[in-house]
């Protein structure tokens, strides 16, 4: 992968005092997963280029790191690991010294810094909002995934082209922070040493830049303690305090469990089962609930289910000992899952191949046959109020109109020998009706 | 004197301290069988004496007794029991599990006790404590059958307990020696002329008496019939049905076991109140016509049905109303009732008639069972049981099944003999046969295969294929088979290539060879019927059949699914009677590779390309400029422009696999393996005869099939092996993905080894889709790459494919055959490396 950062100050040939890098020679480092080499394509009184070209080694670089593929674009396209590389090559023209001519350090020169190839994740303005409020002029050309097939348009990656007048170790700084900010991921391990590096790269820029937020975040791979603890240091160096943020209205994932919570209460349930817990949030709401007494959590996910443990392991043992969770599917039946007074199934039967409702409706109402089950799902019809074209979820294997949802319950009651009725789950429009859609199903057997 | 112990029994010792029960239990039994306090008392306390443990001692030994108990062994239990309540636990133990309580009393002379007791210097307590025992021991004697013990057998005095002699007594349901072949035939009710007919059709030549009446039949081969019964009630004739029926038990050409009807009329005929419904008055009626002696006997063959029989090894049981496997050649009044009467939920259904507990859909058992009891329309496999109760007095038929070749065999009731409650057609609503359950896939696994023997799957694995297979897979009623993984030959040590057809020959030591062309595209499995009738029927599941992924996903939706079956259906035309089948599953290659992977393609392939194509350009300018500057860039400069080569070749490489489809357009089947249809399996088919078959389907939908390339290889001939060097070579330079090498022969045993099916042999430049752009650079580290823990994969998964496909043809149970294809994709969790 490529950089090169080009002036035309005069002599431009001082970039090499200011990068510590001698324009006739060619120098080699040695970096993490291969070989950084600094040398200059043009250097004259005019204008003179740097260019810093990373050598990867791919086997090297897949090794680092367990179960990634030997097929990988890092070493092309620049992201965190030109990052480091700038970190450590240019380390000192980074920190502003410049011990021959010290002037020239605290000079802003004219500079344009070329990457032929950046990783890039998101909106198509980001790279401009994130270097324009710097004094940056940003020219981005998206790369096609293959000219071969136009029809798979763009790849995930830009030409970049920064134009300004600058300090040179601003510049460095700028590039040093922001290139696996575009990318959105990093090579390595966020610790929380990435903090300290943060706010030291970027304690003179950031803290008043319109997108400190998500450059925060995406520096520190979204670990919130981290983001969180950057924010404040930042806020300190600029004098303002982070924002609160106050939610605008309550989100239609907590009204949704109120209204389950609420509906378990209406049919006055005690052991309650939560079929597909996931991480476990609505776990945790019902163990609050003392009305609860005993609570199994299941999941087909064992990764779910490891993170409902965590969660649940940070509760007192008092409240811990109503609570367990088990792997089951909602497609083998579950002798275990017998019993209950109620089982939940929050926006989960809209995760089932249609084809498979019959066996979910076997596991749940034919075998674990609760006396009680809450079910919700999106309201299809209501989407575009959510802004939403298709699914509100990639894995949704379908979304259901309020007929629709209300056929199928109806079906599934009838066969099985229950009752249901149906409410809406948060805002609800006079024509699309309820956000989200809830049933009870109840039967009259002990 | 020799003590009668049935072989399915809980031996309880009772005698007082110092009466030579452990010495007893000893010299009779095995050490594993007998389950001692005073041994309990020392694994929970270390103190075989510490009477103060004996709570938790007598828990633990419970529990162990119970787990023996449950596998149906004999087990003794050594300890005073001189005190109902200890008896009393043991006698719930026992009932528990459906064994039989014997009680054996070692009965010594108070003295003899307190004698042996103050030889033992452990034993440290006084003789009032002998004195207490014995006395309890001997208030007890009297009631000790009234307590539960089936069987009391007293021993006084030394002489008589030395004396003593254990005889293991078979059940009377323990028929485990009789072999067959069985005609298990379903409920008669009183039909006498359809049995005949029936008997007949079965090849019974029927005795008759000088009245013409059928008083006997045998079957020229031996054969025997097996009645499941209620031969009674209802019908026209049940006298005429009882004395054809008790002639070929008497004879030995026939069993009968127990049907509730029996049961009944034997307390009517026994003068016992009973209400007379159900068809019990006809009966009653019809045998007040014959001769007291004749009702005599019919009350005695009545009385000596049992309720059950285990045949054939275990691997037949055959019971009036079914048998849950723990019941199975157990005796209590529990599994009396369960095989007369069945278990009913508790609920009534809308005609008033009990809802059964529905025990066939969780029978998980390796015995066959065989029952009658509720009418059903048609007889049919419910895991391994079957209901032979066609309704012929109700003018449905009479059924017989013929064990062990699992062929129906029917007549028609001659008229509706008796007006039925509720009608007999009353389908399974959901199919309950096909239900899974979470025990069936779950935990650590040990799956038989015939090919490999046991192969373990950790729990974990299973885990891991839980969450694939309940969110993504097709219906387990279609997933009835996964491919196995397939390892590459041997890497190739030297030269510029890592893999090579040498290895791949030479790994075959000497077999003759067939070379398939490999298609770059996704491994697909395709089930296909014969018509819209044949997924319910055959696979309990409606639809045409499948077309799914090597991990189970479906490659298209709905309806493109069904236009594609639609097309091989019409290609396979000729196959149905060639075969004789009318379903077919084919092991192929779906081409082209972007029809399914485009999304990595796009996320990965492409974006190697598309990222190096941008940078690499730029860099090479750069270093060019830096050299003409006269900087010392030269060797950067020809690595990079030997990126750049490396980067356009993988661009090649990717792009020669991706062709634009939409729907079924473009789509491209390339079948490569009959892998099963009704009946049978093609593993021992050699490759010839099965890309024949792919060459026919390619001749009748050249559209859709593409054949696949193909070369024998003589590994013992040099010029062979030479021939296939070449054609490799060839067909790799022209862009081909590579080849498959298989045994020629398919399946392959060497010893008792199994041969790997197939070893793939990559192409150079196909292989920079795995190893990456400049992997040609690397290929000395390359080399060091580990294969195998790829090829025990292979082959584990190859035997359990196998596995899945003996039982699909077998016709066993869903729950069976998805046991061994959920194995398959348990073991794909296993990490080995990904680019083998």
């Amino acid at each position: 992968m490529l950089l090169t950062v080009s002036t035309t100050a005069r002599p431009a040939t001082d970039l090499g005092y200011l990068l510590f890098k001698h324009p006739d020679r060619a120098q080699s480092f040695a970096i993490a997963s291969g070989t950084a080499h600094v040398f200059y394509p043009q250097a004259d009184e005019s204008v003179c280029t740097a260019a810093l070209l990373l050598e990867v080694d791919p086997i090297t670089l897949a090794k680092s790191r367990p179960g990634s593929s030997y097929v990988d674009d890092r070493p092309y396209a620049s992201g965190s690991l030109m990052a480091v590389a700038i970190g450590s090559v240019f380390r000192t023209a980074m920190n502003g010294r410049c011990d021959a001519r010290p002037e020239l350090a605290e000079q802003a020169i004219p500079l344009v810094v070329h990457l032929p190839a950046v990783a890039h994740q998101g909106d198509a303005d980001l790279a401009e909002r994130l270097f324009a409020p710097l004094g940056w002029q940003v020219e981005t050309t998206p790369v096609p995934l293959d000219p071969a097939f136009p029809a798979w348009g763009d790849s995930r990656f830009l030409d970049l082209r920064l134009t300004g007048r600058l300090r040179l170790a601003d510049a460095l700084r700028h590039l040093y922070v922001l290139l696996p900010v575009l990318d959105d991921t990093k090579h390595y391990w966020v610790g929380e040493d990435e903090v300290a590096k943060l706010v030291r790269a970027g304690g003179d820029w950031l803290p008043g830049h319109p997108e400190r937020d998500l450059v925060s975040r995406r520096y520190l791979a979204h670990q919130r303690g981290y983001v969180r603890d950057a924010l404040t240091q930042l806020s300190e160096l600029d004098g303002t305090l982070p924002e609160e943020q106050a939610p605008s209205h309550r989100p239609l994932a907590a009204l949704r469990a109120e209204a389950v919570v609420a509906a378990l209460h209406e049919v006055g349930a005690r052991r309650v089962l939560d079929l597909g817990c996931g991480g476990g949030a609505l776990l945790e709401r019902l163990v609050a609930d003392t009305a609860f007494t005993e609570i199994l959590g299941t999941d087909v996910s064992a990764g779910a289910l490891d993170a409902a443990q965590r969660r649940l392991a940070k509760l007192p043992d008092r409240a811990r000992s109503r609570v367990s969770l088990r792997h089951s599917s909602l497609t083998y039946t579950d002798p275990e899952l017998a019993g209950f007074d109620a089982a939940v199934l929050m926006e989960v039967v809209e995760h089932v191949d249609p084809a498979r409702l019959p066996a979910l409706e076997r596991v749940v109402f034919g075998v674990a046959r609760p006396r009680h089950v809450v079910v919700t799902t999106p309201n299809v019809e209501y989407n575009p109020l959510l802004g939403q074209a298709e699914h509100r979820h990639p894995d949704h294997r379908f979304e259901w109109t309020r007929a629709q949802f209300q056929e199928w319950a109806g079906a599934v009651a009838a066969r099985t020998g229950y009752t249901v009725r149906f409410g809406p789950v948060g805002p609800v429009d006079p024509d699309l009706g309820p956000a989200t859609q809830l049933a009870v199903f109840s039967t009259e057997e002990a | 004197m020799d003590l009668t112990i049935p072989d399915m029994a809980l031996v309880v010792l009772i005698g007082a301290s110092g009466s030579g029960k452990s010495t007893f239990a000893r010299t009779r039994f095995a050490a594993t069988q007998v389950l001692s306090s005073d041994f309990f008392r020392g694994l929970v306390s270390d103190d075989e004496n510490d009477q103060g443990a004996s709570a938790e001692a007598f828990d633990a030994l419970h529990y162990i007794a119970g787990k023996r108990l449950r596998a149906g062994l004999v087990t003794v239990v050594d300890a005073t029991n001189t005190q109902p309540g200890p008896r009393a636990a043991l006698i719930r133990l026992a009932k528990e599990h459906n064994v039989l309580p014997v009680a054996v009393v070692l009965d010594l002379p108070e003295s003899v006790c307190v004698r042996r007791n103050a030889d033992r210097p452990d034993r440290d307590f006084g003789a009032h404590v002998v004195h207490r025992q014995v006395t309890e021991l001997r208030r007890s004697l009297r009631s000790l059958a009234k307590e539960g013990f089936r069987r009391v057998h007293v021993l006084r005095g030394e002489s008589e307990v030395d004396a003593a002699r254990i005889v293991v007594e078979p059940l009377r349901n323990d028929r485990r020696g009789e072999t067959g072949p069985f005609d298990v035939i379903g409920d008669v009710h009183g039909c006498r002329v359809e049995l005949e007919e029936l008997l007949g059709e079965l090849g019974y030549a029927i005795d008759r008496d000088e009245r013409g009446r059928a008083v006997g039949a045998a079957h020229p081969a031996g054969r025997r019939a097996v009645f499941v019964g209620d031969l009674v009630d209802r019908g026209p004739d049940t006298p005429g049905v009882l004395r054809l029926a008790m002639g070929m038990v008497e004879s030995g050409s026939a069993l009968a076991v127990s049907g509730n009807h029996e049961h009944k009329l034997l307390r009517a005929l026994r003068g016992k109140q009973v209400t007379v419904r159900h068809g019990l008055a006809e009966s009653l009626e019809q045998l007040a016509a014959e001769p007291p002696e004749f009702v005599e006997r019919a009350t005695a063959f009545c009385d000596s049905l049992i309720g059950h029989y285990v045949l054939d090894g275990g691997a037949l049981v055959v019971a009036h109303a079914g048998l849950p496997e723990e019941f199975h050649g157990r005796a209590s009044g529990r599994v009396r009732s369960f095989a007369l009467y069945g278990e009913t939920t508790g609920e009534t259904d809308e005609y008033g008639l009990p809802v059964r507990y529905p025990w066939a859909r969780d029978y998980r058992g390796r015995a066959m069972v065989l029952y009658g009891h509720t009418p059903v329309p048609d007889a049919e496999w419910v895991n391994s049981t079957m209901c032979l109760d066609t309704g012929c007095v109700f003018g449905g038929k009479l059924t017989a099944l013929r064990y062990p070749e699992r062929e129906l065999v029917s007549v028609a009731a001659h008229e509706v003999w008796y007006e039925p409650v509720r009608p007999l057609v009353a389908p399974l609503p959901d199919r309950e046969p096909t239900a899974l359950t979470l025990d069936d896939v779950m935990g650590r696994r040990v799956v038989q295969t015939w090919a490999q023997g046991a192969v373990t799957v950790r729990g974990e694995q299973s885990a891991a294929a839980l969450e694939v297979m309940s969110r993504f897979s097709v219906d387990p009623r279609w997933l009835v088979y996964l491919p196995p993984t397939m390892a590459p030959a041997e890497t190739h040590r030297d030269g510029d290539v890592l893999e090579h057809p040498r290895e791949a020959f030479a790994g075959f030591g000497s077999l003759p060879v067939l070379c398939e062309e490999k298609h770059m595209g996704s491994r697909a499995v395709v089930l296909v019927t014969r018509s819209a009738a044949v997924g319910p029927r055959r696979f309990a599941v409606e639809g045409d059949g499948a077309v799914y992924t090597r991990t189970g996903r479906p490659f298209f939706d709905e309806a493109t699914t069904a236009a594609l079956l639609h097309r091989v259906r019409a290609a396979v035309a000729d196959l149905w009677d060639e075969l004789d089948t009318d379903w077919l599953l084919l092991d192929a290659e779906l081409l082209p590779w972007s029809a399914k992977a485009m999304d990595l393609i796009t996320t990965r392939f492409a974006a190697v390309g598309a990222a190096a194509h941008a940078a690499l350009p730029a860099a090479l300018s750069a270093v060019g400029n830096a050299v003409d500057r006269g900087v010392p860039v030269g060797d950067l400069l020809s690595r990079t422009s030997a990126r750049l080569a490396n980067a356009s070749a993988f661009r090649d490489a990717y792009r020669r696999y991706c062709l634009p489809t939409a729907g079924l357009d473009g789509v491209r089947l390339a079948p490569f393996q009959v892998l099963a249809s009704e009946g049978t399996t093609y593993h021992d088919r050699p490759h010839t005869w099965h890309l024949a078959i792919a060459d026919r389907l390619h001749a009748a939908d050249p559209g859709l099939f593409t054949t696949t390339a193909r070369l024998e290889v003589d590994p013992t001939s040099a010029e062979s092996v030479a021939a296939g060097v070449a054609w490799w070579e060839s067909m790799t330079a022209a862009g081909g993905e590579g080849m498959v090498v298989k045994p020629a022969a398919n399946f392959v045993r060497t010893g008792r080894k199994l041969t790997l099916p197939g070893l793939k042999v990559r192409g150079p430049d196909y292989l920079r889709i795995v190893y990456g752009p400049d992997y040609p650079n690397h290929l000395s580290r390359l080399r060091d790459r580990k294969l195998g823990p790829k090829r025990s994969l292979a082959l584990r998964e190859y035997a359990l494919g196998l596995e899945a496909l003996d039982r699909l043809v077998k016709a066993e149970p869903l729950w069976r055959v998805h046991e061994a294809v959920f194995a398959v994709l348990a073991l794909e969790s296993e990490p080995v490396d990904p680019r083998l």
